[in-house]
């Protein structure tokens, strides 16, 4: 491991120390939502038909737009990195805006695909869900807290690159200081890592 | 700052596209396999293509592919340690 | 910075008032590595107290039998709060949060941690955290009532106010994971030259540990913790049995951070045992790489073992087993530390000292603890020993007179450096027999107590129970006096004591190069290393 001198500058900056801090934080992420996933393969063993109803009667439609929409956000995310380091400011801003309304559109579909469910009465102690085995209960418990948890984490993605556009755009982002940017970007790309395993535990395989 | 001294990898658009691309098939094919054959090879399709594609997000979007072993390492790690917590739960639950 | 030197006898106070800065607000406000320590040692040892005190009163609960002083619903509420702060707000922090803070830069000749502000925040989540629990005492329907343990369904159902203490305890975590984090990315990044991992102290492989524990291990209880919460306020029901769920998998989830805490709070008193025994001992450490390579595997094997936590839950057999089998593996590295301190006495030229004594009384007490959680580890005899006072004499064992003994240690030791004044080495000393002999009298009572079979977490308790509670109750006042009067000690040399040395100890690694206290950025000039640590006699090292 190569060592970088310390030196008596406050100013002095890290590199692959701040990468390697921000991939420290990944790490608790997924081990955060590795209990969720946890819970989901415990459970799914114990209720593989109710998961299978519950599963079902989820809405497919979104859950595939919200992974497309999620997959281009990263994409997007990723092309601002590498346009900051070719030193295109207005690239960069262009994409990281797009980012940030893909990330509210996901959103959007999250607050739609949500009403849709306690419309039917499917929620946490709501009249419907009550009626339902027990295994489907637990599903839906899982389902709330799961993309509840994501969605709690795409909205703080929002703010962050939000704050990051605004960096970008006084330029405290530079084509050789670009390392908030990077971390920016590796956050949300776990989000979107997280989504692609919902997708098909909740959605597509149940 | 001494990063203009450091060779940063830069990902080129093309890449990122191709990437993006594959990772728009992969997820088709996962719905139409889940879908279409959902009792034999939903769980495979879950098991296979979903690693895949967040392999890629990883390796290409998130630079890993072009970081030092050690990092690699870490990520491996962590994913293990995941593994082993939900396996050596298993002990239990399978048995009950 | 001040330019005053070490030998200026009116007023060199390093980073106490480096730079003129003063008041209240240059200390909270700070981002030097060192006042965060302290700030860190000044709250939780200001919580430590209030938890003891909690725990005299339980002491006496059970010696006021008929009618008890207080009623059943408040020794809930004590035991939980008990466990809470001594837990969350004082071992788990603990040597890590205040010694690893100060001295882990300095050790590796660094003049700060990686991300200096993350560092402070940490604490900011630590304050916010004690305060949440705090708080959670006087409003709502109550103190929480159901264990620091939590365990549904009792958590979910019960009246008291669950949910923000629940948060508090989420909150304390964030401080432990960005402390972690911190430490890694320092150990990886901020060595000075020639530093290699084979020569840095011990103390630093030993927080590196621990750091990887709190980064891996934290989240977990994280989404427990958040589930509970859930679960109360939205009654999202994945633990709730009425809904279907599993309460072993809440205990599950539960243990798999709160097994591994255990290790977050042992090693690095292990760590701060290592640099002091062969300070005292004159001599270096014996099997440097065993006692390095031991602090990775406990912390990997710790983190196989939850499931001791539940052998009598109804658990399947097979999981019984297999943890049984890992928990016994993991005493192999803890051994192998205890091997070795022993060992780095032979030949050595001991100067009993009082960081030495209580170095000495940690691996004594950490011994017969150890010992202890072999016995309950066997399922045979777990079942009968669950839940009664022979657990919580072990964790008492290994959490206090391990942990515990381990930080009083580390601070009489580097008490002088940290602070630039010298306590009463005699007084501390003397100090030193209540707390031996109250400790052993209260939890060697508990030790017996649980195996006559006494049900822990009970208010009251049957007449024949009553001579070891006596005991233990005595013993407990006896050790909290003694507690008192060591920490008096330090409290009045911290206005009063003798200005101490650059190095009072004789000991060889990077801090007793520096003055005492250390200046603001530690180092005037970052040093290269060129030797391994522990070299005591350097003509014999060649």
């Amino acid at each position: 491991m190569s060592t970088v001198p310390a030196c008596a500058h406050p100013a002095h900056k890290d590199y692959e120390g701040a990468k390697l801090g921000m991939w420290l934080f990944l790490f608790t992420e997924i081990l955060l939502f590795g209990g969720l996933f946890l819970l989901y393969s415990a459970y799914r063993a114990r209720y593989p038909l109710d998961f299978h109803t519950g599963g079902q009667h989820l809405d497919t439609f979104i859950g595939v737009a919200n992974t497309v929409i999620l997959l281009t956000s990263s994409l997007t995310v990723a092309v601002a990195i590498s346009a900051m380091q070719k030193g295109n400011r207005k690239l960069t801003m262009v994409c990281l805006g797009i980012t940030i309304v893909f990330a509210l559109a996901f959103l959007v579909n999250k607050y739609v695909e949500w009403m849709g469910e306690i419309r039917r009465g499917i929620y946490p102690n709501g009249p419907a869900l009550l009626t339902l085995p027990d295994g489907e209960k637990i599903f839906y418990g899982l389902y709330y807290s799961m993309t509840g948890l994501h969605g709690l984490h795409v909205l703080g993605g929002v703010i962050a690159l939000s704050i990051t556009l605004d960096f970008v755009r006084r330029e405290k982002i530079t084509s050789t200081d670009f390392n908030k940017l990077e971390n920016v970007g590796l956050y949300w790309h776990l989000v979107d890592v997280i989504w692609i395993f919902l997708l098909p535990l909740l959605y597509l395989a149940a | 700052m001494e990063y203009a001294e450091e060779h940063h990898h830069i990902i080129p658009y093309r890449t990122l596209a191709k990437v993006w691309l594959l990772l728009l098939f992969l997820t088709a094919t996962l719905v139409f396999v889940s879908t279409a054959y959902h009792d034999i090879l939903s769980v495979p399709a879950l098991l296979t293509i979903t690693p895949l594609k967040a392999g890629l997000v990883f390796f290409y979007f998130m630079h890993l592919k072009y970081e030092k072993p050690f990092l690699k390492g870490l990520v491996l790690l962590v994913l293990v340690v995941l593994i082993v917590f939900i396996g050596l739960t298993f002990a239990d639950i399978a048995n009950r | 910075m001040s330019t005053l030197a070490q030998g200026d006898p009116i007023s060199y106070r390093g980073f106490l008032e480096a730079g003129g800065r003063r008041g209240i607000l240059s200390w909270i406000l700070s981002t030097d590595h060192k006042r965060i320590g302290i700030l860190y040692l000044a709250t939780m040892l200001t919580l430590f107290f209030a938890a003891v005190t909690i725990g005299v009163l339980m002491r006496i609960e059970q010696l006021t039998l008929n009618p008890p002083l207080f009623a059943p619903q408040t020794y809930n509420a004590f035991f939980t709060v008990h466990g809470v702060i001594m837990i969350f707000m004082f071992v788990l922090p603990g040597a890590s949060a205040v010694f690893g803070n100060f001295f882990v830069p300095i050790m590796i000749g660094a003049r700060d941690v990686a991300f200096p502000r993350l560092n402070l925040l940490s604490w900011y989540f630590f304050l916010t955290g004690a305060l949440v629990v705090i708080l959670s005492l006087f409003t709502g329907n109550g103190p929480p009532d159901a264990g620091w343990t939590f365990y549904v369904p009792f958590s979910l159902r019960t009246g008291t106010n669950i949910p923000m203490g629940v948060f508090g305890v989420f909150l304390l975590g964030f401080s432990s994971i960005l402390t972690g984090l911190n430490f890694v990315t320092t150990v990886h990044r901020l060595r000075a030259p020639g530093m290699n991992w084979h020569r840095m102290p011990l103390f630093v492989w030993a927080t590196y540990a621990t750091a990887w524990v709190q980064v891996l291990a934290t989240p977990v209880i994280g989404i427990t913790l958040l589930l509970v919460i859930a679960e109360r306020l939205f009654g999202i029901g994945v633990f709730d049995p009425a809904k279907g769920g599993d309460p072993l998998l809440y205990q599950h989830l539960f243990w798999i951070y709160s097994h591994p805490a255990v290790y977050i709070m042992i090693l690095p008193a292990m760590g701060a045992i290592t640099e002091i025994v062969p300070t005292f001992a004159h001599r270096t450490i014996f099997g440097y790489r065993a006692i390095a390579y031991s602090s990775i595997g406990i912390a990997a094997l710790g983190s196989l073992v939850w499931g001791h936590h539940m052998f009598t839950s109804g658990m399947a057999d097979t999981a019984n087993i297999v943890f049984s089998l890992f928990t016994f593996l993991v005493a192999v590295p803890s051994a192998i530390k205890v091997f070795n301190w022993t060992a780095s006495l032979y030949k050595g030229s001991i100067e009993l000292k009082s960081p030495m004594i209580f170095a000495l009384t940690f691996v004594f007490l950490f011994s017969i603890g150890g010992l202890t959680g072999l016995i309950q580890g066997a399922l045979n005899i777990n079942v009968h020993l669950h839940d009664t006072y022979w657990i919580v004499g072990h964790f008492h064992y290994v959490m206090f007179g391990g942990t515990g003994m381990g930080f009083f240690a580390a601070l009489l030791y580097w008490f002088p450096k940290m602070f630039g004044r010298m306590y009463n080495e005699r007084v501390a000393t003397i100090a030193w027999f209540p707390i031996f002999v109250g400790f052993n009298m209260l939890y060697g009572g508990m030790l017996v107590l649980g195996y006559m079979g006494m049900p822990r977490r009970y208010y009251t308790h049957l007449p024949q129970f009553h001579t070891g509670h006596v005991i233990a109750s005595v013993g407990g006042f006896i050790l909290a006096a003694g507690l008192v009067l060591l920490f008096a000690d330090l409290v009045v040399a911290l206005f009063k004591g003798k200005k101490a040395g650059q190095n009072p100890w004789g000991g060889v690694t990077l801090e007793w190069q520096t003055p005492s206290p250390p200046p603001l950025e530690n180092f005037a000039e970052i040093p290269t290393i060129t030797d391994r640590p522990y070299i005591f006699n350097p003509e014999a090292a060649k």
